[in-house]
């Protein structure tokens, strides 16, 4: 069984340290995530592309505690078997806070300005059989 | 010299679930209501901007109401439909192109939470597939954030929508009319933490139409003018915190919410402290907290001793979301800023029944917020 990124463009893979891919403002620096042209920031057109960085602390976080309408979720959506998944801001040092499903669920063992760390995660399964996956940050043990 | 504008007449269709009758019915029967409020008949109307987010474009209702010629002009702006309507209505009466005019909101949604098009929001495909594409999230994640900030208990979420349902059951056209203490909304299903499932609204099905007229014309109408003093709308600045956002800066900024109360109050001439009750958007609890602060009407963090003193009740220092507000009313996208205007006028003419805010209010204040990040504002005056 191969794994499939959900896109392509949005992170590296395959890679044994995979990295989210942003944009940078070639005028005034600013970070952006996913790839765009134009800042939003400085209204300048030109932007190149970036490697993010792996770690950030944790902004805000939730729960989704509820099976996400399909589509557009390509993931488990039976109520029976549905497993809650977390959903933050991850704030990466000098560039941005970027959202992102977290591998930990439990409320008790989320909090904010926690340690994170970029993973690639299981979505689902395609025709093919094929694993697709996914990004997603973990806390660092 | 601009002209002043007033609004003359109002009509809506009741919120909730009408099964069997369209988004675009509903919005014909608020018109309609409105006309007969106002004393007009359809032909007098010179101009429409109306507007649904998933009930079809609004200018076909003149098939419906009446083939007059009139100028109709749709509105397609999100949350923020019904307050550009109302913007675009206010300002075609103070530019002198026309005396007379009204502004339609309507909306039918399907059940459950709302279907992001990811696409139509710019957003790739990976957003929604990867399970991000949920504006619930948005709404847990700002008020996780904002309690952690400003000390915000779980207890005050719930009261607010204990006051909402409270509110709804003395409103005939809300949706939701049951009330629910406090202990059940905290112990309802966790939808997206640390909000319940009483703390959300839903989307719903409704129409509002209000009818606008140059204020020196406003007597021919009603007895009871109320006087549109401001309605802004305003999108996101670098650095704020908004809804289905893949990335949000490192720098903070306030949000288009605060842009939009800010210019709104100097459009009026007035502030904060002249305001004698509010509708505020209140997607769920933690809006109606955060948003009270957001549009001026206390710091951040006083909104927990406040609610916790009851200070927002109808009866309370300052009454916020007297009609039930988006939790009792539901969500019809296109029609619930207007809701919230319908509501305030109402209050200023001393017609708001069981639910009437006491000592005769004289002033009145909307907001929304929606995706992708927009607010809009309007000030109500006797």
């Amino acid at each position: 069984m191969s794994q499939v990124p959900v896109t392509e463009g949005v992170f590296t893979w395959p890679s044994d340290s995979p990295q989210l891919i942003g944009s940078r403002c070639v005028a005034c620096g600013n970070h952006m995530f996913p790839v765009q042209q134009g800042c939003p920031k400085c209204t300048a057109a030109e932007t190149e592309e970036v490697l993010l960085g792996r770690r950030g602390t944790l902004w805000t976080w939730t729960v989704q505690g509820f099976p996400p309408k399909a589509p557009p979720y390509a993931g488990n959506v039976d109520p029976k078997t549905f497993e809650a998944f977390g959903v933050g801001y991850v704030e990466l040092p000098g560039q941005l806070k970027v959202e992102s499903r977290l591998t930990e669920a439990d409320p008790e063992k989320l909090r904010i300005g926690m340690e994170m760390e970029l993973v690639i995660v299981p979505l689902s399964k395609d025709s093919d059989g094929n694993e697709i996956v996914t990004f997603a940050f973990a806390p660092v043990a | 010299m601009s002209t002043e504008v007033a609004i003359v007449g109002i009509g809506m269709h009741e919120f909730g679930r009408t099964d069997g009758v369209s988004g675009m019915d509903q919005g014909v029967v608020a018109v309609r209501r409105a006309c007969a409020d106002a004393g007009v008949n359809w032909e007098d109307i010179q101009f429409a901007f109306g507007g649904s987010m998933a009930a079809g474009a609004a200018d076909t209702m003149v098939s419906l109401l009446g083939l007059t010629g009139l100028q109709f002009i749709n509105v397609a702006n999100g949350c923020a439909t019904g307050g550009s309507a109302l913007f675009s209505a206010y300002n075609t009466i103070r530019s002198g192109v026309f005396d007379l005019g009204i502004a339609i909101g309507f909306d039918k949604h399907e059940r459950g939470a709302f279907r992001v098009n990811t696409k139509g929001g710019g957003l790739g495909d990976w957003y929604g597939a990867s399970g991000l594409a949920l504006t619930t999230q948005f709404f847990g994640m700002k008020i996780n954030r904002y309690m952690h900030e400003y000390g915000i208990t779980q207890s005050t979420l719930a009261k607010v929508s204990e006051k909402a349902f409270r509110n709804g059951s003395m409103n005939p056209m809300a949706w939701r009319r049951k009330p629910i203490s406090e202990e059940e909304v905290i112990n309802s299903p966790m939808l997206s933490y640390p909000l319940t499932q009483y703390m959300f609204c839903s989307p719903g099905e409704g129409g509002v139409a209000l009818i606008l007229a140059r204020a020196d014309k406003a007597h021919l109408y009603t007895d009871k003018p109320i006087y549109l003093r401001a309605a802004v709308v305003r999108s996101r600045r670098f650095g704020s915190f908004e809804v289905l956002a893949p990335s949000i800066a490192l720098e903070h900024n306030a949000g288009p919410t605060v842009d939009a109360s800010k210019a709104a109050f100097e459009m009026a001439g007035m502030g904060p402290k002249d305001m004698d009750l509010a509708q505020l958007q209140d997607t769920e609890s933690g809006a109606e907290v955060m948003h009270m602060a957001e549009n001026g009407f206390c710091e951040h963090g006083e909104q927990e001793f406040m609610i916790q003193a009851g200070d927002t009740e109808i009866g309370g220092k300052f009454p916020v979301n007297t009609d039930g507000g988006c939790l009792a009313n539901g969500e019809p996208v296109g029609a619930s800023g207007l809701r919230q205007v319908y509501e305030n006028v109402l209050q200023l003419r001393g017609q708001a029944g069981a639910r009437q805010v006491p000592n005769d209010p004289k002033t009145a204040y909307t907001h929304v917020y929606g995706a992708p990040g927009i607010s809009g504002v309007t000030i109500l005056s006797r």
